[in-house]
């Protein structure tokens, strides 16, 4: 039996740079950057700073809104939020 | 949030007022502010010149062991290179303190590091309260027109009544 599994639409609303960027500037950015899009939109994030892998997970947690999709590759961390209130 | 659905708060002290005491309290507010909590700052003592319109926080590396002074130049080897720097050398020469600062805030850019002027402005924009102390306004000669017009002034009890209702104090 094959199960549907539904595939979020993740085409970003905004795109942020947080290349090059430390703690705790891109929380602070990517705080903004959220407000910037309507509720249910998706904001993709790119930082360098290994620290925002642990951050953006806690961000997720305390603010609601939902870390969609997270990878890495070539010292880059991108995140997918969906913008939830 | 909290169980019963209202904001975390958190309630700071800042206490200290060198370059590397000034991040703590700025770092902290602004990120929980991001993270929806409501924050306020209580800036007293040497902390208060943080709230200046003109911000002039150094640092002294002058008897603190735990400072490591590197170079934010030159090769990778030479930026690793722990200098050794005496305290009789610290101590004395003129404009140590001015040099260490530049290196550090030289450091800091280099390394993608906010301003503390960045994050006040994140704190101010986010609606964070920065609690001036009045009583340390007085002893220390400085005037309202000296601090940045968002930061509010008040005493002990405007800061506890605040952290009384708080989830996490901290004194920095």
């Amino acid at each position: 039996m094959s199960e549907e599994v539904a595939i979020p639409d993740l085409n970003p609303a905004l795109e942020l740079d947080c290349r090059g960027m430390n703690c705790p500037l891109p929380i602070l950015k990517t705080k903004k950057a959220i407000g910037e899009i309507e509720v249910g939109e998706i904001l993709k994030m790119v930082a360098t700073d290994p620290g925002a892998v642990a951050d953006m997970a806690a961000f997720s947690r305390r603010t609601g809104h939902v870390l969609e999709q997270q990878s890495e590759g070539d010292g880059e961390y991108v995140f997918f939020f969906r913008r939830a209130k | 949030m909290n169980n019963d659905d209202r904001p975390t708060k958190l309630a700071l002290i800042a206490s200290k007022g060198t370059l590397d005491w000034a991040y703590p309290p700025y770092i902290l507010a602004s990120t929980a502010a991001a993270l929806d909590m409501e924050v306020a700052v209580f800036f007293t003592f040497y902390g208060l010149p943080l709230l200046m319109k003109d911000l002039k926080a150094k640092v002294s590396p002058h008897s603190n062991p735990a400072m490591p002074m590197k170079m934010p130049f030159g090769s990778e080897g030479f930026q690793g290179f722990s200098w050794p720097i005496p305290n009789a050398i610290s101590g004395v020469v003129p404009g140590f303190d001015s040099f260490a600062t530049a290196m550090m805030k030289k450091t800091f850019a280099n390394k993608g590091v906010a301003t503390i002027e960045e994050l006040r402005e994140a704190c101010v924009e986010t609606g964070v309260r920065l609690i001036g102390c009045q009583m340390t306004m007085d002893v220390f000669g400085f005037s309202r027109d000296d601090f940045i017009e968002e930061c509010e002034i008040g005493g002990a009890a405007t800061f506890l009544e605040f952290a009384a209702e708080s989830d996490i104090s901290l004194f920095i």
